[in-house]
């Protein structure tokens, strides 16, 4: 008996010092690019243009732009089809070969590196449809991106829309609503913060994903007026002042900022999500 | 009253005007049902747009890799010499070292990460009192969310200067990548052991406390097993994240092309090699450099199956 009690005693002490590692690693991490990258950070920082090729030094506002850019391209690409899609899993399919078909392919897609995607979108968005994207573009490296984060948005969404009651949709069509129009004002409003999540997930992958558009995008330092004109986003700013200048006060500043931006969009969906569970159990 | 006046139950079915108005009603409904098919279909073709989209993917990458493979034959997978641009041998292609890289790296970040991932999720799954699991969690979904990039530059200034004082030699090496792959699969080794503990039903507990047995005697014989494919599925998915990770493992590894002889060796992976080269291949190297994305695709696509397999197998 007294033996059982040691070992458990051990036991517990080893799964608590695990969990808290996994908090420690983080904090291990963070602190390591906060403390870096703070003092780089400064208005001028994020208003200015690097310096001239070859050069060290200045800001990184034009990655920030070319960011956004990508980011917003791909999430106009991939939300209406995640959303859609989840619709039509949730809504129009029984469990059928169609079903199952769709989310293996979903979860394939989820697992493909992302190096191979980049390779794929340079292969059919930079090389095949140069005509239309311009080559190498902010055009091309949104797109890439949109089928990365298409699978987390589509999962995210599909699990929000499953959570609304029955009696909802039951209600909606016994009023005399069409399925659409029961869909479009019952079952997505009500699902929305769900979805809101898959979405902003989709957009944190997005800002951070550097393989996928390694080989799409471009590189060049420059604000994109176009979609067909190349760019480089932070993650790929971030790589090359590693690896061509090894700039590390460039790369501070651009990591601390790509971390602030990532545990804002962690702080958000963690705050939808659990408002949305404590909403949903209120009904 | 007149009989006159009641209508027959024919005349009340069918009165002075109904046809235009029954037939206005009968298009209104053709056009909602219309509108009603048009939105199924573009639903459907939303949610089949992962599925045709993995068809473009292994159509590009096959259609440029597979001919090169197909030419060179099983030498690209058992050579051991990687000399794709001109000077001494030039043209001979040999990725052994590479995958062995990449299973290597793969390998050493789950044997670091499964313990440590496991044990955190039975901690949260069993142990944590509400605040450490609502402090928890949203850090886990930080980690998974930190850019790889970022991972890599972490690597770069703190794991590869330490092993470098450590141990010597560069420092970019086999442990580096072990150690930043670690992290990286935590998240995902965490979250589904995680719900796959949680799903094992009640009972199960309940019955083995009621024989007495202690609550860490319980999770170790009964929790852990009854939630072991869940857990095989969790590593294996981990698997796939570590060797499929490009820009942290390019960052640390040192990318050399050949077998590594000890932990603190610089070593090479497919997906740092592809990222690497893609940036000035031309010709036969580029064709060479799908090939190796042909090789990982399938890598990829086995342990995907393999973790399907685990996962069906869950209670």
């Amino acid at each position: 008996m007294d033996r059982r009690k040691r070992n458990e005693m051990i036991a517990y002490g080893l799964l608590w010092a695990s969990g808290v590692s996994a908090l420690v690693i983080l904090i291990w991490v963070l602190a390591y690019i906060f403390v870096g990258g703070i003092p780089v950070i400064s208005w001028q920082f994020l208003t200015t243009w690097p310096a001239g090729w070859g050069h060290t030094g200045g800001g990184i506002y034009p990655t920030i732009i070319a960011t956004i850019q990508v980011t917003i391209i791909s999430l106009l690409i991939a939300a209406p089809l995640s959303i859609g899609g989840a619709i039509y899993l949730t809504e129009y399919t029984k469990e059928s070969l169609l079903r199952k078909v769709i989310r293996q392919g979903a979860e394939i897609l989820a697992g493909i590196p992302s190096i191979i995607l980049g390779l794929f979108g340079f292969l059919f968005f930079v090389i095949a449809l140069k005509e239309y994207t311009g080559g190498w573009s902010i055009l091309s490296g949104g797109l890439t991106l949109a089928f990365m984060i298409l699978p987390i948005s589509l999962r995210v969404s599909e699990e929000a829309l499953k959570t609304v009651p029955l009696e909802l949709r039951e209600g909606g069509l016994g009023l005399g609503a069409s399925k659409w129009q029961m869909i479009r004002t019952l079952v997505v409003p009500t699902a929305l913060p769900g979805i809101i999540t898959g979405i902003i997930l989709g957009m944190g992958r997005a800002i951070g994903e550097t393989a996928a558009i390694l080989l799409t995008v471009g590189g060049a330092i420059n604000i994109a007026t176009s979609l067909q004109d190349p760019a480089r986003p932070m993650t790929l700013n971030l790589y090359d002042v590693l690896t061509e200048y090894r700039d590390t006060t460039a790369a501070y500043g651009t990591a601390v900022i790509l971390v602030i931006a990532i545990l804002v969009i962690t702080f958000v969906t963690d705050m939808l999500m659990n408002r949305y569970t404590r909403n949903l159990k209120g009904l | 009253m007149r009989e006159s006046d009641v209508l027959s139950p024919e005349e009340q079915l069918s009165p002075k005007k109904p046809v235009s108005l029954n037939l206005s009603i009968l298009t209104g409904a053709r056009v909602r049902n219309i509108k009603e098919r048009f939105i199924e279909l573009f639903l459907l073709i939303c949610a089949i747009s992962s599925v045709l989209i993995i068809f473009l993917i292994i159509y590009f990458i096959f259609s440029q890799g597979l001919p090169f493979l197909a030419e060179v034959g099983p030498s690209f997978l058992t050579g051991s010499i990687w000399r794709p641009t001109d000077g001494f041998a030039a043209g001979t292609w040999g990725i052994f070292p590479i995958i062995i890289g990449s299973l290597l790296v793969t390998l050493g970040a789950i044997g670091i990460g499964t313990p440590l991932g496991v044990a955190c999720a039975v901690f949260l799954a069993e142990l944590a009192p509400p605040y450490m699991r609502r402090i928890l969690t949203p850090s886990i979904n930080a980690l998974a969310g930190v850019p790889s990039v970022v991972y890599g530059f972490f690597g770069l200034i703190v794991i590869v200067p330490w092993i470098r004082d450590q141990f010597g030699g560069f420092g970019a090496s086999v442990l580096a990548c072990w150690i930043i792959l670690a992290i990286m699969i935590l998240p995902t080794v965490i979250s589904i052991s995680q719900d796959s503990i949680r799903a094992v039903p009640r009972e199960y507990k309940e019955g083995s406390l009621a024989l007495g047995a202690t609550h860490w005697q319980t999770i170790r014989s009964v929790l852990l097993p009854a939630a072991s494919s869940g857990i095989v599925a969790s590593v294996i998915l981990g698997m796939g994240r570590a060797i499929g990770e490009t820009m942290a493992v390019l960052m640390v590894a040192g990318n050399t092309v050949r077998i590594p002889v000890s932990v603190t060796s610089p070593v090479s992976t497919l997906t740092a090699q592809i990222a690497l080269e893609m940036a000035y291949a031309s010709g036969a190297h580029r064709e060479a450099l799908f090939a190796m994305g042909i090789v990982l695709f399938v890598i990829i696509m086995i342990l995907t199956g393999a973790a399907n397999l685990a996962l069906r197998r869950r209670i």
